[in-house]
């Protein structure tokens, strides 16, 4: 029998990763559904319009959007990879002749699931209970995706790179947690960005949540909107550059930091 | 014998302190071969340079032929023939033991067929079951199938029986013998003496960062020619002697008990006795 490639085997890792984690039953529904609840939450209390016929749910959505890509992908692996660190799974799997390649293929395959999940739920929830307007162009749409595609990648491979940063499996979620919720105050998740202090929208400027948040809310705001942004428009190319250059800064921190055992 | 694992001055230092500081070591196809020491002596040192997991500092090591520091396509195609089962894992607990060796079985070019493997380690009544909900035996029976899935040429066994039942460390060490039998070499790491005197060919003792000795467990630290211990009863006492000549004095003590000595025994010291006075009489 020849041995499968890394590609092969790192698709059947990913049916492994989701079945290990649909197996948590608790994490699935807390995950999946957290994001939800804050939805319900802020679109209760916060029921006025921020523009002309712009909803604050509206506002919401898009930054619960982006808040998906960073949790589906940073947040998750970023915890996950530590508790694997301590159980032994990473040293075991090193020392049997499965491509590295092939881990991270598994952990993608995970995250592009769960990010759809979440995405999808987020969607239908916001249509049906908050009168969310769905984008109406198809370029908008292919902005969408391309922003789901190219931001769940960079959010992986951070996530795979910060999994060196946490000391322990069991300490990780303290660690990174608080990272991902204070980029979210900062990034204009729960607060309309423009309406946040000069030097915390600065700060955000840097980390990749931020245009996550305004290239959603370019796909999912009327574009009379972009005028109240920061720059006066969406800076789509701007948005994509930055998300791109992170996503490269996280491949090279990834490749030089990773680590198959506990130090 | 083709040589599997030979090692020449091997050195390995953390820091200021030296953990491994001039190992040699050959190890022979189809041997079982016992690495025993205290703890810290450098034994894990020494096996995991062997497994590939570490760097060494200087010396000469060759597994299989390959340097285990080799990275890339060649490490790759190595691992395939090596087979490790290390020290207590937490992992695959949300996977049936099914899944778990059949999909390890995928990582390797000519696997053994999960079914068989599973009950090749007395797991078949739980093969439905997920890892969490094993013992802690069933668990490192769980962690042998893995370590044997891909067929491995050499085995790498740290600890394996810690947690079994004595029914169970038995029937484990009749499937290690059997894959022995067909032609696989086995290094162990234990810290059970009864368990190197039952399984290995050879043993080597380790401590300070050195080979003190390489024998069989027969003859190690002069078991053979030790004295021997004969104790037996005696005006309601048990008395024991320590002699050069048992033989002698049991004929002796046969004549004056004129026939059956009552509670007779005759010890030489056990592999555990030589062991503990070869690393200074310090158990861990």
């Amino acid at each position: 029998m020849n041995k499968p490639t890394a590609l092969s085997i790192g698709i059947q890792r990913g049916g492994l990763e989701i079945r290990q984690f649909m197996r948590q039953r608790e994490s699935v529904v807390f995950t999946m559904l957290f994001p939800l609840i804050l939805l319900a939450i802020f679109g209760s209390v916060f029921s006025n319009q921020i523009a002309e016929g712009v909803t604050f749910s509206q506002y919401f959505v898009a930054g619960m959007i982006a808040s998906g890509l960073v949790n589906t992908g940073f947040q998750q692996l970023a915890i996950m990879i530590p508790m694997e660190r301590d159980f032994g799974t990473l040293k075991r799997l090193r020392g049997t002749p499965m491509p590295a390649s092939s881990y991270f293929i598994g952990k993608s395959i995970l995250v592009t699931l769960s990010m759809l999940v979440q995405v999808l739920l987020l969607l239908v929830a916001g249509v049906a209970f908050f009168g969310i307007n769905l984008p109406t162009t198809a370029d908008k749409w292919l902005i969408l995706l391309a922003l789901l595609v190219i931001g769940s990648a960079c959010s992986t491979i951070l996530g795979i790179a910060f999994s060196n940063v946490p000391k322990s499996g069991r300490g990780a979620s303290a660690v990174v947690s608080p990272v991902v919720i204070v980029l979210q105050f900062f990034s204009g998740v729960f607060f309309i960005f423009t309406d946040l202090p000069q030097w915390m929208q600065q700060v955000a400027a840097i980390f990749p949540l931020k245009w996550m948040t305004q290239g959603a809310r370019s796909v999912f705001l009327p574009d009379s909107f972009a005028a109240q942004e920061v720059a006066g428009s969406w800076e789509t190319g701007r948005t994509f550059a930055i998300i791109g250059a992170w996503l490269v800064v996280g491949l090279i921190w990834a490749i030089r930091s990773f680590k198959w055992e506990r130090q | 014998m083709s040589t599997v694992i030979s090692v020449a001055n091997l050195k390995k230092s953390y820091g200021a302190t030296q953990a491994v500081s001039g190992v040699d070591l050959q190890i022979s196809q189809g041997e079982i071969f016992a690495l025993l020491g205290p703890n810290g002596a450098g034994k894990t040192t020494t096996v995991e340079i062997l497994e590939g997991f570490r760097d060494r500092d200087s010396g000469e090591v060759k597994v299989l032929g390959f340097d285990p520091a080799t990275k890339g396509a060649a490490g790759q195609a190595w691992r395939d023939r090596i087979g490790i089962v290390l020290q207590s894992t937490e992992d695959t607990g949300d996977l049936t033991v099914y899944e778990s060796v059949s999909h390890f079985a995928k990582y390797y070019k000519s696997p053994k067929d999960p079914r068989e493997v599973i009950d090749l380690v007395g797991l078949s009544e739980k093969v439905d079951a997920l890892g969490r909900t094993l013992s802690g035996g069933q668990r490192r029976r769980l962690d042998v199938a893995l370590g044997i899935i891909g067929s491995p040429e050499l085995i790498f066994l740290d600890e394996p029986t810690t947690g079994f039942d004595p029914e169970a460390r038995r029937a484990f060490w009749a499937l290690i013998r059997n894959l022995r039998d067909e032609g696989a070499t086995v290094l162990l790491t234990t810290h059970y003496l009864d368990e190197a005197e039952a399984l290995a060919d050879r043993v080597a003792v380790i401590n300070h960062g050195k080979i003190i000795e390489v024998s069989t467990p027969e003859l190690l630290g002069g078991r053979a020619t030790s004295l021997a211990t004969v104790s037996w009863r005696e005006d309601g006492l048990t008395k024991s002697e320590k002699s050069e000549n048992p033989t002698a004095l049991v004929s002796q003590l046969a004549v004056r008990f004129n026939g059956d000595i009552p509670e007779l025994s005759v010890k030489r010291a056990s592999l555990e006795d030589i062991y503990l006075e070869m690393i200074g009489g310090v158990n861990e």
